[in-house]
Order: C-alpha cells, then sequence, then structure tokens
C-alpha cells in the first residue's frame, strides 16, 4: 500500500492529518472567541458539546489524528534520520529562503504534544472527562477565569502558542505542496494565505488568553466593555 | 588583477569506504584570486605529489560548469559559496586571507564516499535507468515541428532540464532527500507530448527506486533549491508529488 511504503505517501498522510488538524482548530478558535462577547454564549457551546454522542465522536477522530500524524512524523524523522548517513558535516550553513520552523518541525510538534497534554489537564479532564464518569461537568468560563488568572499556565500557553505557530506556518504550505497544489505562482500565493490565516488563528487564541489574564489580574475594564462579555 | 591570498584548507581525508575519515590541514601560500578552486586543489595536489604523499582525491571532469561532475562541501554548501555556480566556475578571490576554509564530501547515505572527496553518485543513474527516459520506436526522422508545443511548456521542460545530476539537493538536505533531482527528471519528460505517454509508469518506477535506494523523503525545507548550481525549483517536487499521487489513485 502505497500510503505505507512510499515517501511520498508518508508525506500525503502527513498533509491530510495536518490540514484537518488545522480545520478542527479553526472551529476551535471560533468557539473559544465568543468567551469574549457572551459568557452565556459560551457556556451554551460548552453545554451543546458536553458529552454527546456526535463530541465522543469527534472527539476519538481528533485523537486519531492526532495519533496519525505523530506516528508517521516520528516514522519519517526516524528514515530521514538514516538517510543522512552516520557521517555529519564539521560546518555547515543555513542557506537563505530556508526557514527556521521548517528544520524544526519535529522538536516544534514536540512543544504542541507538551501543550496540549497541559491543555487536557486543564480543561478537557474537568470536562468532558468529568461527565463521561457520570458528574457534573464544571463549568467552562470558570475554567477559563481560573486558569488565565495564574501567570504560569499564561507563560506556559503562550509559549505553545509560538510553538504552533512556527509550525503551521510551515505546515500549511508544506502541506499544499506535498499533495501536489503548487507551482512557482501558487507557491507564494499559499505562503502567504498561510501565513495570514494561521497568524489570525493564534491571535484569536492569545486574544481570550491575554482579556481573561488581564481582567482577573488588572481588573481591566475596557476589555470588559469592549467585548461585553469577560466574568459574567 | 586579483591579489593572491594565503590560507588554511581542512580537507576530509578517507582512504576507502569503510576506512575512517579525518581533516588533514594544509597550509597554502599565495594564491592568484583567479585561481579556480579545482586548480587550488590542483596546486595542492602537485606539492602532495612531489612530497611523495598521496593526492587528495575529487570528481571533475568539464571544469565549465555543465557536466555534474564536481561535488565538494565547501564551508557549509554544497558547491561552495556562490549562488548558481558548480564548484569549478568557484574562483579564489571569494576567499579572504587568512581564512580557513573547510572542504568536505557529499555527505549521505545514498552517496557512500569512495575515497576522499569523491562519493558513488551511481544511485542517480539508477533512478534514471528506472524511468528517466521516453521509449521509442526506432524509424524514420519526425518533423520537429510535427508536435505542436507549447512555448510555457517548452519553457519549463527546459528549466527542469537544467539539472546536471550532480547531487548537491540530496547533499544539502537534512533529510538526505533526491527529490529535487528525481522531480526535475520527471518533469522535463512529463511537461513534454512525447513524455507524456509514459509519465505514470515512469513517476511511480523512479520514485520507488529512490525510496528503495534509501533516499529520505521530502520535508519542504527548501535546502535544496537554495544551493542548486542549475536554479531547479521546487515547484517540481509539487509537479512530482501531483503526477504520483495521481498515478497511484488511478491505478
Amino acid at each position: 500500500m502505497w500510503l505505507f511504503n512510499s515517501s511520498v505517501g508518508k508525506k500525503l498522510v502527513m498533509s491530510i492529518t495536518g490540514l484537518a488538524l488545522i480545520l478542527f482548530l479553526t472551529f476551535h478558535m471560533s468557539m473559544n472567541c465568543v468567551a469574549l462577547f457572551s459568557a452565556e454564549g459560551y457556556r451554551f457551546i460548552c453545554e451543546f458539546l458536553g458529552a454527546n454522542w456526535y463530541a465522543i465522536v469527534g472527539t476519538i477522530g481528533l485523537a486519531l489524528l492526532m495519533v496519525i500524524h505523530f506516528v508517521y512524523a516520528l516514522w519519517l524523522t526516524l528514515t530521514n534520520q538514516k538517510a543522512r548517513g552516520n557521517q555529519r558535516y564539521a560546518v555547515t550553513a543555513r542557506p537563505k529562503g530556508v526557514e527556521f520552523a521548517s528544520r524544526n518541525m519535529f522538536v516544534l510538534g514536540l512543544i504542541v504534544v507538551l501543550g496540549l497534554t497541559l491543555h487536557l489537564f486543564n480543561f478537557w479532564a474537568k470536562m468532558q472527562l468529568v461527565e463521561l464518569g457520570g458528574g457534573v461537568p464544571g463549568d467552562g468560563v470558570d475554567l477559563i477565569r481560573f486558569t488565565f488568572s495564574k501567570w504560569y499556565f499564561v507563560l506556559l500557553y503562550l509559549v505553545w502558542l509560538g510553538a504552533l505557530w512556527f509550525h503551521l506556518t510551515h505546515g500549511f504550505w508544506s502541506a499544499i505542496q506535498t499533495i501536489g497544489w503548487s507551482n512557482t505562482k501558487w507557491f507564494v500565493r499559499w505562503k502567504w494565505i498561510g501565513y495570514i490565516c494561521v497568524t489570525l488563528l493564534i491571535l484569536g487564541f492569545v486574544g481570550v488568553l491575554v482579556s481573561y489574564f488581564c481582567y482577573e489580574t488588572f481588573h481591566w475594564t475596557f476589555l470588559s466593555s469592549l467585548f461585553g462579555g469577560l466574568a459574567q | 588583477m586579483d591579489k593572491n591570498i594565503s590560507f588554511t584548507l581542512r580537507v576530509w581525508r578517507q582512504r576507502g569506504p569503510k576506512e575512517k575519515g579525518e581533516f588533514k590541514q594544509y597550509y597554502m601560500e599565495d594564491i592568484p584570486g583567479d585561481t579556480s578552486f579545482l586548480e587550488m586543489l590542483d596546486i595542492l595536489n602537485e606539492k602532495l605529489i612531489n612530497r611523495n604523499e598521496e593526492p587528495i582525491v575529487f570528481d571533475h571532469d568539464c571544469r565549465e560548469g555543465i557536466c555534474g561532475m564536481c561535488s565538494l562541501y565547501i564551508n557549509g554548501h554544497p558547491h561552495g559559496p556562490a549562488t548558481g555556480a558548480t564548484t569549478c566556475q568557484i574562483y579564489m578571490r571569494r576567499f579572504q586571507d587568512g581564512d580557513t576554509i573547510t572542504v568536505e564530501p557529499w555527505r549521505s547515505a545514498g552517496f557512500p564516499v569512495i575515497r576522499d572527496l569523491m562519493v558513488d553518485r551511481r544511485a542517480f543513474d539508477k533512478i534514471m535507468a528506472a524511468g528517466g527516459y521516453v521509449s521509442v520506436n526506432t524509424g524514420g526522422v519526425p518533423d520537429a515541428n510535427a508536435i505542436p508545443i507549447p512555448k510555457k511548456a517548452a519553457d519549463e521542460a527546459m528549466d527542469a532540464a537544467a539539472c546536471i545530476g550532480c547531487g548537491a539537493c540530496v547533499a544539502a538536505c537534512k533529510n538526505g532527500s533526491a527529490m529535487l533531482f528525481v522531480s526535475a527528471k520527471v518533469s522535463q519528460l512529463a511537461l513534454l507530448p512525447q513524455g507524456k505517454v509514459e509519465a505514470k509508469r515512469r513517476v511511480k518506477a523512479m520514485l520507488a527506486k529512490m525510496d528503495e535506494l534509501g533516499f529520505g523523503a521530502c520535508t519542504n525545507t527548501r535546502a535544496c533549491e537554495a544551493e542548486c548550481p542549475k536554479c531547479v525549483s521546487i515547484s517540481n517536487i509539487a509537479r512530482l508529488n501531483r503526477q504520483f499521487i495521481g498515478a497511484k489513485l488511478s491505478d
């Protein structure tokens, strides 16, 4: 089967799962942003998803995507290391046009996985997991307020989102290139589309984080009057 | 006139594929700036031979940038510091007086060292033999204008055909991938009507051979494109991916 034993097939699996995960993050970010405008709206979304069957199916699907993306990343990285040979260059230079992210995708991915573990512990373990066990899930807005009132969580989340930005800015155009939907003109277009979309995506996450941190720590009211949804 | 420079050369010496290699230092004095890099190595080799030492083994042939024989990884760059040039097109005026210049062979599992700076690049010939050609039925020579080819396709095919198969893409790649080479060789035929007939079989066979020979997978790092002496674009890799996926889906 060419998705297992050819280099392009393996890369295709990476790109399809990667793009699917970017799509998920887009939905996730949109739902997070509701918490800026309306606490009630955010509670409704939490309840709508909860531990209903479609949310369970979605979670399992996401977990599968993550696992496949990670296993293939590990597999490809190991075979690529082997292809590089045992003897390394004594002097290396980064040629022009080579991005930092493209050389460090695996390390960035590891940081993303670590951040995800923290995130699952902070939220998922107190919401869907509790509901699955038959308990009463934690309130979404309260969890946001609690988590982002702690400066160390905010810092860790910012590092996580920074790594995610680097990972996705390379990952987006790289995925399209692997599928083959690129040429000299579209390469530049995809790169711009990727940079703009991913920056907006990460800014959405950072916006919620920073707004709640400022509200909880400094009681900045202009943010709440701006959005009208903080901490109701 | 360029001025003369003196510098230290750190050269990788390795007696055979299985032997352990090491760097040896040579001090080069008063080398004119308009000496080419390979001529400079010739000067060094002449000195070594006169001293009854083994000369440094390195690949070279046409010395005008078209044969793809010269290699050499100089100061962290395949084919040295210039862009769009092969090692034989590098002149000593690019370096400064008192520099230390490190010269290494291509390093990749697909290109084992034969001796010193010479590596075995027969893997590329094997990939070509797997499908990098158009099967022809012999007969009368057809008229050149019998098959119309759009200018854009002809230009792109020509740009891909500029690949001289030197292996700088593999040497530059952190994954030891030969994707730029394979994609150029697939593209130069896939863009033309004569090559389209066997396009599917070709792309599958050449990629399978590349994987089989132990080259890595592409991570779109673009080091190959930046270091390619013929400036072959990674848009060829996109075409290779597109053709390979298309061929597999239509199986």
